[in-house]
């Protein structure tokens, strides 16, 4: 490995080749980071579209636009595509761009495997959607692709659904050993563990959780297709199987799955945080260690997803207690970022915005987690609308604020130009209104048992549901404008200085703006 | 780079080895499932619950046993419990029939899957004897009488009632087409 990363040719160093060749056998960081974060807005985009489907059929009681087979497709894809289209590649994108320049390597550790794992993406989500054009419609059982919804109940399309999912899957597991390796490996000297930025330590903690449950996931959906095509009997009660084992497998990958999604958010908003406080991050040991107490912990909760389907009380109790357990390294973490602001010389450009709004949006999320863990309560609640409400205000204002918050911190050091400030806030604050217009009226026809997943409801909850539907739009609108700022701050603007922001620390800003092809081709010296 | 550590190729062996060994895992679910249900009588499980019947009958309490019937998807047989509830003492053994009948013209094998609710009732729970350990084979147009024996421990929590055990009878004669012998039947 360092004959090919110590050589010493940086005088001559080469830019990147010319035309479509450089982006499909590039092995450079700085590209394939590049590519992920265009690729998971694009399928932030195609899967927003078919959240703006689901909201205009919901936006009045009755059936306007679609059929219910097409609503529940659309509900499928649009819970696919965001989790492992747009939001995981987003943090993987982030990760390729930011993690050797935060720990002073020259490139990830293994550079052609990188290329492989983003380069599979395209393949496994053209295999999935490929599935809405086919006779029988693409995958209608709902993200969590229960078992027998799934098996045999499922459409024809399955089997495209499920090798897209291993192909996913191959990617994230390669990707995540990938970042492994870099960090453990390529950390320029005097950088030790405890000294490493926040953003780095999270995508550390995440990738082991990819490696641990990624395969889970694999093994999950190769049982279903062995079930389906092979005659084998995993979840059919009628050789021997049953349903609910697949709800513990697929829950033992789905919910370490949600901290996969979020912990990259918290290590992201930790370095913004204190930047725009112009103060040291509080309690970094603290957050180390919490990061790590959440992972850990993420493992013995899955259960709290099946309080219904008939697990012993004990079994509750369990996972009840355990699951409130997660409350409290959460709860570290808020204090550290309100502390970490508390008394600091406070400015609000977009990062910064997004990043308070992570902060007091993703609590609320917690808040209805922690009803939701209540098992007795959980009966009311279980696949109600204020389900949705709950995981909406963790994904949305939790790992995708997160990653807007990353896009315009770290967006001046990628295009060398400042995007545009007034712009930016315009997104920040139609975003914020459209996604608590749409999300949090859901509470209420959830409490009130609106149930999730269908196209059709009672017209006690019409009124809150045009407000979801019409701050839907809004949000889903905004999205539009956010594509604009990246391109016209791709394309010019006011000269990014090396460090655009005064409270900013980290190597990442000791290089120029826009980050030279070749970066650390020496190790940086790390006091 | 670092002196001290793995170097990257043994890394990434043993991070290749942690991804097999998850998948694995994934598929070490399912034994220890069915070991986890066994052993906690969960998921109204009863099958291996195995009971000496040494103890004394309880007739101070009475319980009260429903059945409940259902055909999964594609299922045609008649399928039903001769009495739809019966009172009994625990420690007592009593046997209930069910009745099925096949309508159609082919041969056709069942199999019977078993629940008792409510779910921690089920260790308490013991067949004795049940038409659910094997399977059923119909001649067309045929009926049968399938019996199960079954007891109550008298050391159900005091609090349960009324327990209900379910059968759902699932067509398996595809599947049973390649291991037993069918076409013998068919020539019948």
């Amino acid at each position: 490995m360092s004959a090919v990363i110590d050589n010493h040719h940086a005088d001559h160093a080469h830019g990147p080749a010319k035309g479509p060749m450089r982006w499909i056998l590039t092995t450079n960081h700085k590209d394939i980071g590049s590519m992920y974060l265009w690729f998971s807005f694009a399928m932030f985009l195609l899967g927003g579209t078919l959240a703006m489907v689901i909201r205009a059929e919901l936006f009045q009681p009755g059936l306007q636009l679609v059929q219910p087979e097409f609503f529940n497709q659309m509900t499928t894809m649009h819970g696919l595509i965001m989790v492992f289209g747009a939001v995981m590649p987003a943090f993987v994108g982030l990760a390729n761009w930011m993690v050797p320049l935060m720990i002073g390597a020259p490139d990830m550790a293994l550079p052609r495997m990188n290329n492989f794992s983003f380069w599979l993406l395209p393949a496994a989500f053209g295999l999935l959607i490929s599935t809405l054009f086919m006779e029988g419609g693409a995958p209608n059982f709902g993200w969590t692709f229960y078992a027998p919804l799934s098996t045999t109940y499922g459409p024809d399309s399955t089997t495209f659904f499920i090798f897209a999912i291993h192909l996913a899957g191959i990617s994230s597991i390669m990707g995540a050993i990938n970042i492994i390796a870099t960090i453990l490996n390529l950390r320029a000297p005097g950088m030790t563990l405890m000294k490493m930025p926040l953003f780095v330590w999270t995508w550390l903690i995440t990738a082991f959780l990819l490696i641990a449950v990624m395969p889970v996931l694999a093994g999950v959906v190769t049982m279903m297709l062995m079930d389906i095509h092979f005659g084998t009997s995993f979840f059919n009660a009628a050789g021997g199987g049953d349903p609910v084992l697949f709800q513990h497998i697929f829950w033992f990958f789905g919910h370490p799955e949600v901290y996969i999604m979020i912990l990259p958010a918290f290590g992201a908003v930790s370095m913004i945080i204190p930047a725009f406080s112009r103060k040291p991050l509080f309690g970094y040991t603290s957050m180390v260690y919490a990061t790590g107490a959440i992972a850990f912990l993420s493992f013995s909760v899955w259960a709290h997803h099946m309080f219904t389907v008939g697990i012993p009380l004990t079994g509750e109790l369990f996972f009840m207690y355990a699951t409130m357990l997660i409350a409290v390294p959460t709860g570290v973490k808020v204090f550290n970022w309100a502390t970490t602001m508390f008394r600091g010389s406070l400015t609000f450009e977009a990062p910064m915005l997004f990043a308070i709004a992570f902060v007091i949006l993703f609590t609320i999320g917690g808040f209805s987690g922690l009803m939701l863990a209540i098992a007795p309560a959980d009966f009311q609640y279980h696949d109600t609308y204020f389900v949705v409400a709950h995981f909406h205000y963790v994904l949305v204002p939790g790992a995708i604020f997160g990653i807007f918050a990353s896009a315009y911190y770290w967006l001046p050091k990628w295009t060398g130009y400042m995007y545009d400030e007034v712009l930016a806030k315009t997104h920040f604050w139609m975003s914020f209104v459209g996604m608590n217009l749409a999300f949090f009226p859901m509470h209420f026809v959830g409490l009130a048992g609106m149930p999730r997943r269908i196209p059709d409801y009672n017209m006690m909850f019409a009124n809150f549901n045009m407000v979801s539907s019409v701050g839907a739009f809004m949000f889903g609108a905004t999205q539009l404008l956010f594509l604009f700022i990246v391109i016209k701050c791709v394309r010019g603007g006011k000269p990014a200085p090396a460090k655009p922001w005064d409270g900013a620390e980290g190597l990442e800003w000791t290089v120029p703006s826009p980050a030279p092809y070749h970066t650390f081709s020496t190790p940086p010296e790390v006091k | 780079m670092k002196a001290e550590g793995l170097s990257t190729a043994s890394l990434v062996k043993r991070l290749l080895l942690l991804v097999v060994g998850m998948f694995a895992f994934g598929f070490l679910l399912v034994p220890i499932y069915d070991v986890m249900c066994q052993a906690f009588g969960i998921n109204g499980k009863t099958a291996g619950s195995v009971w000496q019947g040494q103890e004394q009958v309880d007739m101070q309490r009475e319980v009260r046993v429903q059945f409940v019937s259902s055909n999964a998807e594609g299922m045609r047989w008649s399928f039903g419990p001769e009495d739809n509830e019966i009172m009994l003492h625990p420690g007592e053994a009593r046997t209930v029939n069910f009745l099925a009948h096949n309508p159609t013209d082919r041969v056709m094998v069942a199999q019977a899957i078993p629940s008792v609710a409510p779910s921690r009732a089920a260790a308490f729970f013991h067949k004795t004897e049940c038409f659910c350990f094997t399977q059923q084979v119909l001649q067309p147009g045929e009926s049968i009488e399938m019996p199960v024996r079954f007891v109550v421990d008298p050391a159900l929590p005091n609090d349960v009632r009324r327990l209900t055990l379910a059968y759902t009878l699932f067509d398996v004669t595809e599947r049973m087409a390649a291991s037993l012998d069918l076409a013998a039947v068919h020539t019948n």
